[in-house]
């Protein structure tokens, strides 16, 4: 069986950058795997520009982002398998993966990277009655047949769900020739950024119908209309608020799912409010030796915060690997307060982290001029102010070493909002 | 001049047209839709029932129960997934144990073997999900689960392999006597034939009542199911049922045979024969129901929803052997629950008595054996690698979901009665039946299917018909008026 110090699960922004970092710290013998013809991700669909703003002062589309790091991880040399589906991690660092020219292998890695990404909850998932007729296109694969392919999926649109792709989307079907019809979002607000709302719908005219969702789907062969309904506090739909609007195809863009199935092979221990794996301050799993980041951790909003995540994995992988690891210590846990969903990362062993480390979370509500702070033990040791948060965009607190080693016996470390 | 015209692909019409081709003969499947197993058979239990359930002396008791014992051996010969995990029927406390006793009564009288009533203690050691009203069981060893698209497509395959001739995206308009045959009537033109089977599913009553005066009524029911990922696969191990009712058999909630976890179904009559679309009504009526035989359900792990609609035929019993009143033309109709158990003895019931009446020979050379899309999951490492050296295309993974490569799908596309649409991909093969339900796979599937078929990507169909995929390429519309409500 072939050895490497390092194993990356995935080509995309995560493990791109999380490569590049371990290799900036010494590591040599890296390795990446990638299940498509092509390094990048999902970044490689998305042509529309707003990458790369905080990273690169830039603003770049998806592909040229992803180029960046393509190109810095071929001047680094780092190795990579392209067409390559990892199909089993375990729990002591074998990997099992396959491709049409190796056939299937196994591999042994001294510590591991995931960074798979996520998916899209399908429509199952979210409960919509009607027929399943053809022209029900989750929004990730109407964008890769749009962008991609060259293929238009529909003429006539209704969005469901107003998360980044679907409001991205909307404005990409229309330049494209296709009439969106309305975006419907069963939430009161929407769970996009806001940046798109305004350049993706309101710059095209196109109605945003929060507290809407979808009650049935008609047509046999092919969508001819669905019928769209306001929702109560309850989320339930509004008797007599129905309202049917002829379309031939219906986009959901409801939420992302971290794709964590090699995850759990590996034993893996996963948050159930982040469908992504529980990490300590190095961005390390339950499981020794094993790192996550990116979109597979948890979903971000922004890509130039999955590249910086995913360097922090890069560089606690190599240190580990380079035996530079303290004796951890007793792990502190983080807790969350008063709107505030998860933390990541959700335990923090003082010794074993950098100068800073970023706790980065969502809240659960739209909140308005409200305070996030951080709490350790009794002692708050920082608080800024917010006018306005939403689910949509993630949130970040900096937590410094020099604070946290001032205490002693601290019990827990708290993020929360808090009034003024 | 055909010998027999077998209407409807169904498993019904397939497991006919697979006995039917162990005799020499002319024969012929007609089926409107473009794929075999796209009504009924493709949206039920997937379960071979036991066959305790039918009132004893009806049509329904008597298939039932044959259908089941033959099954081992259909499932070795024709490569079907097929396992006996056995059913449970619960009563709840609330419920008198005289319904469960008279069950098994209603078993022994129909020659259901390896019946038995399980007491509290031993009925959770064995399925400790339950809620906790159940209070006893009838456990039935030989009820089973199966692939119910799997065992279409086989029983079809051997009957191409056997000369069986299948006419897909073929609709039959009407079925009229000429003189001693018969005259059926498509939209791709008249077939004349010696003989009819009617296996139309919810639409068999328009057949028969077209050549007799004998009427059926078929009273079209749906049922409402939900599938949850392989996740909860495990939740229950048996196939777990509700005391039956007066609209069937309650709602159950199984493991399928490829590891997920299935509830349903609802039961609600509809004037649509073809209205198999889910209702929030039905959904929730559905959850609510399936909460009561089985706890802590995990409907947060639900992939997909999907409806069937059965063919009741208004007398209640299976509508089985040569119409009265119109020689050579034989009907399998109302075959609703329990048809897919029922499917394998109505075909060898019904050819043999087509056979018999038109006096066909027995085929020398029949082929009794087919085999299934290889699955490399089944296979050792070494085999797995030997396969991808001789085709590498079984090294290129498409559904990572259920794991599904390039190998898998290329042969479903090549063999008889070949894949040319995404449905018909994902039933041979489950690429795109997994958690994300075809997001990731379904444009390479499309890409696959364009390569192999030598298509345009725009003929595309998700089921055959008009069930188009995409609607132009990018721009195509560009600079129209955007078109305007009509409603």
């Amino acid at each position: 069986m072939t050895r490497h110090d390092l194993i990356i699960i995935g080509g995309g922004p995560a493990g791109l950058a999380a490569a590049i970092s371990a290799r900036e710290a010494g590591i040599e013998d890296i390795l990446i795997l990638e299940r498509d013809k092509e390094l990048g991700g999902i970044l490689n669909q998305c042509i529309h520009n707003g990458f790369g703003l905080h990273t690169f002062q830039e603003e770049l589309t998806g592909p040229e982002y992803a180029a960046r790091f393509i190109e810095k991880a071929q001047v680094l040399s780092i190795p990579y398998l392209l067409n390559t589906m990892v199909m089993n991690i375990s729990g002591d660092r074998t990997v099992t993966a396959m491709n049409r020219t190796d056939g299937f292998f196994t591999l042994e890695a001294g510590a591991i990277i995931l960074a798979m990404g996520c998916r899209e909850r399908p429509r199952g998932a979210l409960n919509i009655p009607g027929f399943r007729p053809a022209g029900i296109y989750s929004a990730g694969t109407a964008q890769r047949l749009v962008n991609m392919e060259g293929f238009m999926p529909g003429k006539e649109v209704v969005i469901l769900g107003s998360g980044d792709i679907g409001l991205i989307m909307a404005r990409r079907l229309t330049l494209e020739g296709a009439h969106v019809k309305v975006v419907a979002e069963l939430m009161p607000y929407s769970g996009g950024l806001k940046r798109n709302i305004v350049q993706c719908l309101e710059d095209f005219s196109i109605p945003l119908k929060l507290s809407h969702t979808v009650v049935d789907i008609e047509g046999k062969e092919r969508v001819k209309a669905v019928t769209i309904a306001r929702v109560g506090p309850d989320r339930k739909p509004v008797a007599g608020s129905e309202e049917r609007i002829p379309c031939d195809t219906l986009l959901l863009s409801c939420g992302l799912i971290p794709e964590n199935e090699l995850s759990r092979s590996a034993g893996v221990a996963i948050s159930p409010v982040t469908s992504g794996p529980v990490v300590n301050e190095s961005l390390e799993t339950s499981v020794p030796g094993i790192f996550a980041c990116g979109n597979v951790l948890h979903v971000h909003d922004l890509v130039d915060y999955v590249s910086e995540e995913a360097a922090q994995a890069g560089r606690a992988a190599a240190n580990l690997l380079l035996g530079g690891r303290k004796p951890a210590g007793r792990p502190v846990r983080v807790l969350t307060k008063n709107g505030v969903r998860y933390t990541v990362p959700s335990e923090i062993r003082p010794a074993s982290m950098e100068e800073t480390c970023t706790i980065r979370f969502r809240v659960g509500d739209v909140y308005r001029n409200k305070s996030i702070a951080l709490w350790l033990g009794g002692k708050k040791v920082y608080s800024k102010k917010r006018p306005i948060m939403a689910p949509g965009e993630m949130e970040q607190v900096i937590l410094k070493k020099e604070d946290l080693i001032k205490e002693t016996d601290l019990a827990e470390i708290t993020v929360s909002l808090e009034e003024g | 001049m055909m010998d027999v015209i077998i209407i409807g692909a169904g498993v019904v019409g397939c497991a006919i047209a697979r006995e039917l081709s162990r005799h020499e003969g002319e024969f012929m499947v007609l089926e409107k839709a473009a794929d075999v197993c796209e009504g009924t058979s493709k949206a039920n239990s997937a379960i071979i029932h036991g066959g305790y359930d039918a009132a004893p002396g009806t049509a329904k008791a008597r298939f039932n129960v044959r259908g089941n014992a033959m099954m081992d051996a259909l499932s070795k010969d024709l490569d079907i997934p097929f396992r006996r995990i056995g059913s449970l029927v619960i009563q709840t406390r609330s419920q008198e144990k005289e319904a469960l006793l008279s069950l098994l009564n209603r078993g022994g009288r129909n020659g259901v073997k390896d019946l038995r009533i399980l007491e509290k203690d031993e009925l959770f050691s064995m399925e400790p999900n339950l809620s906790e009203d159940a209070e006893r069981a009838l456990f039935c060893a030989s009820g089973s689960i199966v692939c119910p698209f799997h065992m279409t497509i086989a029983l079809a395959e051997n009957a191409v392999q056997n000369g069986t001739a299948f006419s897909l995206s073929t609709r039959v308009l009407s079925v009229k006597r000429k003189d001693s045959c018969y005259v059926v009537e498509t939209d791709r033109g008249e077939f004349e034939t010696r003989a009819v089977i009617n296996a139309a599913g919810v639409w068999s009553d328009v057949f028969h009542n077209q050549v007799s005066e004998k009427k059926l009524s078929i009273i079209p029911r749906k049922g409402e199911y939900l599938l949850f990922d392989k996740s909860a696969g495990s939740h229950v191990s048996h196939i777990i049922f509700q005391l039956p009712g007066k609209m069937g058999k309650g709602v159950l909630v199984t493991p399928t045979i490829h590891g997920n976890l299935l509830a349903g179904p609802t039961a609600m009559e509809i004037p649509d024969p073809e209205g198999v679309n889910t209702t929030s009504e039905g959904l929730a009526e559905l959850k609510e129901r399936a909460m009561q035989s089985i706890r802590d359900l995990p409907f947060s792990s639900v992939i997909t929803s999907f409806a069937g609609v059965r063919a009741h035929e208004a007398g209640g019993d299976f509508v089985v052997g040569e119409a009265v009143d119109a020689p050579g033309f034989f009907d399998a109709a109302g075959i609703e629950s329990p048809g897919l158990s029922s499917a394998p003895a109505i075909g060898e019931y019904l050819a043999g008595l087509v056979a018999k009446r038109l006096s066909l020979p027995e085929k020398k050379n029949f082929i009794s054996t087919r085999k299934g899309i290889r699955n490399p999951s089944s296979l050792s490492m070494e085999e797995r690698n030997l396969l991808i050296r001789e085709k590498p295309a079984y090294g290129n993974m498409i559904c990572r979901c259920e794991m599904i490569s390039e190998g898998e799908i290329l042969d479903a596309i090549h063999r008889p009665l070949g894949a040319k649409s995404l449905d018909a991909v994902k039933r041979r093969t489950r690429a795109g039946m997994g958690r994300c339900q075809g997001g990731f796979c379904s444009p390479r599937v499309m890409e696959l299917l364009e390569r192999e078929l030598s298509t345009d990507a725009l003929s595309l169909t998700k089921a055959g018909g008009g069930s188009f995929l995409l609607t132009g390429r990018n721009k195509d519309d560009m600079g129209k008026e955007a078109s305007h409500d009509t409603t």
